[in-house]
C-alpha cells in the first residue's frame, strides 16, 4: 500500500539552525497517526514543512506528486488543512467569517453553505456565537473554531499541532472524540501532534516517536502505548 | 448661524476628500504596515493623467472612468515592483522607498506636464446647490461621490469573497496562507485599490485648489491627520476622520482671528501630535479582544 504523504530524507532549518535531520515517515490513507516528541523535538517544524512555511530540503510527496517548491497557499489547495500552534483564529473577524474563510478557496458554493450547517451540528456552541468575534471565544471554542475551519476545506488531510494546548481536561476529551469522528465518518487523513502523549494514543491507530530531529520509533498506537521507553519518557509510569 | 451651517457644510465637502485619502492610506498602512508618503503623489498623477486625457477629447466621465483603471493597474504596478522586494526590509528601506517614489512621481509629472497652475473641470458646475447659498453643486458632487465610493467599498469587503480575503490577509497574513489564500496578491490588490481611490480625491479636489504637481501635499496631511485621529486600524474610523478634520480645518479657519486661514495646515500637524500623545489608537481604532 503506497502512503498518501511520503516523508523521506526532511532537513528544516532556521537560519543556520537545523532543527530536522532527515525526517523519515508515511500517512496512510484513512489513518489517524499521532506524531510525539518533547518540547523542541521537531513537531512542529515538520508540520511546517510540510506546509512549507520553513525552509527544508528533502522530498515531501502528497498523493505522489512533490510538494517541494510549491507555495504554502498552493499546498493547501491541493486537500492540506493545517491547524496551527496556537489555533491561528482570525480574531477581529466573525466566527461564520472565519469559517467562510475555510472554504475561501472552494468554489462549490451551495454545499459551503451546507458546510457551515454541518459545523454548527459538529460544535453547535459555534452556532450560538456565529456573529460574535472570534476574539471572544474561550479557547476551548476558538479550538473547536480552528478545527471547524480546516475541515471546511474538504481536506483529504488535516495536520493539527497541539490541538490539547491549554486546554481542561474535558473539553480536550470532546475535542479528541470529534477528531475520531472525523476520521472514520468524513474519511479524513489525520496527523496530530502531540505533549498529550496518553490521549493521542488512545486516539490514533498509528505513532511515532520524534526525537531531535529524527524519528526515533514507529509502530502501531498500541505497540508504541506499550513500549516500556515511551511509558517511561512520555506517560509517566 | 448661517456662516456657520456654510462653513460646516464646506468643511463636510473638503473633508470627503480627505476622508478619501485616509482610507488609501490606511488600506496599504492595513496590508504592509508602512504610510505611504507618495499616496498624495500618487493621486496628483492620476489627476494629471484625467487632464490630459481631456485635453485629447475624451468626455469627462469616461476619462474619469480609464484614470480609475490606469490607477489601479498603476498601483499594482508600483507594489509589484518596488515594495514586494522591500516586503522583509526594515522599516527605514520602506520609508527611503516611499520617498524615493514621491520624489520620482513629482518630477515626472513637473517634467511632462510643467509646474503652472492649470484649472481643472467639474461635471457639477459650480452654482449654489438646490438653490442655496450654503453650498455649491461642486461640492455636493464631491460629497456624493466619495458617499458612494464609501457605500460600494463597504459592500465590497463585507459582503464578497474577495473582500473576506483581503481583510483575513490583512489581519493575520500566516493563517491566510494556511487556508489558501495568496497574501501576495491581496496586498497588491490593496494597493490598486488605494491608488484608485486617491485618483477619486485627486480629480474632485483638482477644481477647487487647481491642478500642479504639488496639489495634493496639503491634502495628504490633512489625510494623515484623519487617518491618524480616525485610527489607523480602522477604515471607518479613517471616513469619519477624514470629515471631522475637513469640518474642524474651516471652523478654525473661520473663527480662530485672522491668524486662523494662515495657520489652516499646523493645526493639522498639531492634532496629529495632540492624538498620538492622548490617544495612540485614533478614535476609533477599537481595542482588539486577545485572548493568549
Amino acid at each position: 500500500m503506497t502512503a498518501m504523504l511520503n516523508i523521506k530524507d526532511l532537513r528544516a532549518y532556521y537560519g543556520q539552525v537545523q532543527a530536522l535531520h532527515g525526517l523519515e515517515f508515511g500517512l496512510n490513507e484513512g489513518s489517524l497517526t499521532t506524531l510525539l516528541g518533547a518540547n523542541g523535538a521537531g513537531k512542529t517544524t515538520t508540520l511546517r514543512a510540510i506546509c512549507n512555511m520553513v525552509r527544508s530540503t528533502g522530498s515531501i510527496e502528497f498523493d505522489g506528486a512533490s510538494l517541494t517548491g510549491r507555495s504554502t497557499e498552493n499546498i493547501v489547495r491541493l486537500g492540506i488543512a493545517h491547524v496551527p500552534q496556537g489555533r491561528g483564529t482570525f480574531t477581529t473577524l466573525t466566527v461564520e467569517e472565519n469559517l467562510q474563510l475555510g472554504a475561501i478557496t472552494r468554489k462549490d458554493r451551495a454545499a459551503v453553505t451546507s458546510d457551515i450547517e454541518r459545523m454548527y451540528d459538529h460544535f453547535p456552541v459555534l452556532k450560538e456565537r456565529h456573529t460574535q468575534q472570534a476574539g471572544t471565544l474561550s479557547g476551548g471554542e476558538q479550538q473547536m473554531l480552528a478545527v471547524a475551519r480546516a475541515l471546511m476545506l474538504r481536506p483529504r488531510l488535516m495536520l493539527l499541532d497541539e490541538p490539547s494546548f491549554g486546554l481542561a481536561p474535558l473539553i480536550v476529551r470532546d475535542l479528541f472524540k470529534i477528531l475520531g469522528k472525523i476520521n472514520r465518518e468524513d474519511k479524513v487523513t489525520i496527523l496530530v501532534v502531540e505533549q498529550n502523549a496518553q490521549l493521542a494514543l488512545e486516539l490514533a491507530d498509528k505513532a511515532y516517536v520524534i526525537e531531535t530531529g529524527r524519528i526515533v520509533m514507529s509502530g502501531s498506537a498500541a505497540e508504541i502505548a506499550n513500549n516500556e521507553d515511551v511509558r517511561k519518557s512520555y506517560l509517566g509510569y | 448661524m448661517e456662516l456657520f451651517i456654510n462653513q460646516v457644510l464646506a468643511g463636510v465637502a473638503t473633508g470627503a476628500i480627505y476622508a478619501c485619502m485616509a482610507l488609501a492610506v490606511v488600506m496599504i498602512y492595513q496590508a504592509i504596515d508602512h504610510l505611504n508618503f507618495a499616496q498624495g503623489e500618487m493621486a496628483m498623477f492620476s489627476t494629471f493623467i484625467a487632464w490630459q486625457l481631456m485635453q485629447w477629447g475624451v468626455p469627462y466621465w469616461w476619462a474619469f472612468l480609464l484614470t480609475l483603471a490606469f490607477s489601479f493597474a498603476g498601483g499594482i504596478a508600483i507594489e509589484r515592483a518596488l515594495f514586494k522586494p522591500l516586503a522583509k526590509a526594515p522599516v527605514l528601506t520602506n520609508v527611503a522607498g516611499f520617498i524615493a517614489l514621491f520624489a520620482i512621481v513629482n518630477s515626472v509629472a513637473g517634467l511632462t506636464w510643467d509646474f503652472t497652475i492649470k484649472p481643472f473641470p467639474t461635471p457639477f458646475g459650480n452654482s449654489p446647490f438646490l438653490g442655496s447659498q450654503l453650498i455649491s453643486t461642486h461640492q455636493a458632487g464631491m460629497i456624493g461621490v466619495t458617499v458612494g465610493l464609501l457605500i460600494l467599498l463597504y459592500l465590497f469587503f463585507q459582503f464578497t469573497r474577495i473582500g473576506l480575503a483581503m481583510r483575513a490577509a490583512a489581519a493575520l497574513p500566516e493563517s491566510a496562507r494556511l487556508v489558501g489564500i495568496n497574501t501576495s496578491w491581496m496586498i497588491a490588490l490593496g494597493w490598486g485599490m488605494a491608488s484608485a481611490i486617491g485618483a477619486i480625491a485627486g480629480i474632485l479636489i483638482a477644481p477647487v485648489v487647481f491642478l500642479e504637481p504639488n496639489m495634493m501635499g496639503g491634502v495628504l496631511i490633512y489625510g494623515f491627520a484623519a487617518a491618524v485621529l480616525g485610527g489607523l486600524s480602522s477604515p471607518l474610523g479613517a471616513v469619519i476622520g477624514g470629515f471631522l478634520v475637513g469640518i474642524f480645518e474651516n471652523l478654525a479657519g473661520t473663527y480662530i482671528g485672522h491668524v486662523g486661514n494662515e495657520l489652516k495646515l499646523p493645526i493639522a500637524l498639531a492634532l496629529i501630535i495632540i492624538v498620538l500623545v492622548l490617544k495612540p489608537a485614533g478614535l476609533f481604532g477599537r481595542p482588539i479582544v486577545k485572548r493568549v
